[in-house]
């Protein structure tokens, strides 16, 4: 046996740890398609996306009324988080005082630490009760899912958008202040529009956080399976059907929760190609 | 309206909108310090729960989430030190390292439910370690290594070259520039990301409720199941036990995850005035 001086020894081991996570990324892949494709393709494709009905125990799959629901409670986030968001990023880059932005930056990051469960607990304790006493049913609903997803993905996109104004050349905003534009001005015509890009990742990684997000939808968003008619119907998203059956489902019920899981992967890999493919150029 | 009057109101409604967010923070923290503090007792955090956590108090979950938190950090450090060690130190940027940093990216996309997914099918059943402390340690392991990964490899290109030039003028290896020069340079960065990953460990509950299980017994091995306190108040909250635990539970969380942020933006502020 042939010994590695130690310094090919240490360069080996480090390239092991490198490939850790890549190694991690594709286990994951392979063990939720292996689990979760198998049902998909026995039952059929199309009738497992775009089946209605959602029985385990009548050994009926269909999780359109899941797909429906997680679009329209990642739409809604939006709604919330993109006006205030970008707000926020502008606020943060252009307008704040540094020792202002100082405080609010890290006080917005704090926001990404607070357990999805207390927001969750937030949103029964509070919203719930203040949806179905102003604009009726049952409270518990895509309505109130929306607003906390809203909150929660503030973090992530006021961030990723603030780096993307702060990375457009000073330049640009002398030239127009120069012209007369006024600052206000300034930032809408000049500095927002050079940060497009930068900006729609931001949107593209919050919605893909929102998608994602699962203890804290569980809890306010209802779980009944069946099509959302309105913002204060009741719902059930990819995520919480996953979580809220996995603790007992068993056989070909378990493999339909992990075929959930692989149309959630698969979401949410298209939205990160996305938002990478966006923030390319303005990496460089 | 002439423009610098737009511009007032502009600036107002940015200040409004820094505002509600900040005001919703601080509306959270409030609400839940205020109805949770006064159950936080002694005898809260040092009791075990009885009737499933309708009395008594919250130990055995404490200890579940040091010990998932501790296994975490010990498996995902040196993975994720390493990986950016190689990354600044030991290649050139190539189609490897784009592999790498791509793969580090998409892991940091998944969602939580999904790593429970894997840890599940993975460490609980294929590796048949079951519900346990190692299962949940590494489910979060994997979770938080981009993390770790990216701020170690923030902090050490940081450091300057100069370092690096002074210690193989020196006549030092490469390895040991790295360990003597480089590595002490950029410890505040790595450590900001290890503080950052307990934040998220401790909050975490739908990777670790398939992977840690929810048993309320004191682990006694890593190879016990426990369930974290995130856990524990998650099912005290849904299966209606008991608000006012679920709020004395969601105040020590959230005093844990106010005092993680702020050790990590301290070790953040030092690391920038020594960088300059």
């Amino acid at each position: 046996m042939r010994f590695l001086s130690s310094d090919q020894f240490i360069r080996r081991a480090l390239l092991v740890s490198a490939l850790s996570s890549v190694a991690m990324l594709a286990l994951i892949a392979i063990f939720i398609f292996a689990e979760g494709t198998p049902v998909m393709l026995r039952r059929g494709i199309g009738e497992f996306l775009l089946g209605t009905r959602w029985a385990p125990t009548k050994e009926s799959f269909g999780i359109l009324p899941m797909i429906v629901a997680s679009v329209c409670v990642t739409l809604g986030a939006m709604v919330i988080a993109v006006p205030l968001g970008v707000a926020c990023a502008v606020f943060l880059a252009e307008i704040a005082p540094r020792r202002v932005a100082n405080f609010v930056r890290p006080a917005i990051q704090l926001l990404a630490g607070i357990p999805s469960v207390v927001f969750g607990f937030v949103g029964i304790v509070v919203l719930v009760p203040l949806i179905r006493e102003y604009l009726g049913g049952p409270g518990l609903s895509v309505l109130a899912a929306s607003i906390i997803l809203g909150i929660m993905v503030l973090p992530t996109l006021i961030s990723i958008a603030e780096d993307a104004i702060m990375a457009v050349p000073r330049t640009y905003k002398e030239g127009a202040l120069a012209l007369g534009c006024t600052h206000s001005q300034a930032i809408r015509r000049v500095i927002l529009p050079a940060a497009r890009g930068g900006i729609i990742a931001a949107i593209i990684l919050g919605m893909g956080r929102a998608v994602g997000e699962t203890m804290a939808v569980i809890m306010v968003i209802g779980n009944a399976v069946k099509i959302p008619h309105s913002p204060l119907d009741p719902a059930r998203t990819l995520t919480s059907n996953i979580a809220l059956e996995m603790g007992y489902a068993a056989g070909e019920h378990q493999e339909a929760l992990f075929a959930t899981g692989v149309v959630l992967f698969v979401f949410i890999m298209i939205l990160n190609s996305l938002a990478s493919v966006k923030l390319a150029p303005t990496r460089r | 309206m002439d423009s610098e009057a737009k511009h007032r109101v502009v600036v107002s409604i940015l200040w409004a909108a820094a505002l509600l967010t900040l005001g919703v923070l601080a509306y959270i923290i409030a609400l839940v310090l205020v109805k949770g503090l006064p159950v936080v007792t002694p005898a809260f955090l040092l009791e075990s729960p009885q009737a499933m956590g309708r009395a008594g108090g919250i130990f055995p979950t404490i200890v579940g989430t040091i010990a998932l938190t501790i296994v975490a950090v010990l498996i995902a450090t040196p993975l994720g030190v390493g990986t950016a060690i190689y990354l600044t130190e030991y290649t050139y940027e190539n189609r490897l390292t784009r592999v790498i940093r791509f793969g580090a990216e998409c892991l940091a996309g998944i969602p939580s439910i999904i790593y429970g997914l894997f840890g599940f099918i993975f460490f609980v059943i294929k590796l048949k370690l079951g519900w346990s402390v190692l299962s949940g340690g590494l489910t979060l392991a994997v979770m938080i290594l981009p993390t770790i990964m990216r701020t170690a490899e923030e902090a050490i290109k940081a450091v300057p070259v100069s370092y690096r030039e002074a210690s193989f003028g020196a006549g030092a290896g490469r390895w040991q520039t790295v360990t003597r020069a480089v590595l002490p340079s950029a410890l505040p960065g790595i450590v900001t990301g290890i503080v950052l990953s307990v934040g998220r460990s401790v909050g975490e509950t739908a990777a670790v409720i398939f992977t840690a299980g929810s048993s309320l017994h004191i682990p006694t091995s890593v190879f016990s199941p426990t369930r974290t306190m995130a856990v524990h108040f998650y099912i005290l909250a849904r299966e209606g036990l008991s608000m006012e635990r679920a709020y004395g539970t969601a105040a020590v969380l959230i005093i844990l995850i106010l005092a993680i942020n702020t050790v990590a933006n301290g070790l953040v502020l030092r690391f920038q005035a020594r960088g300059g």
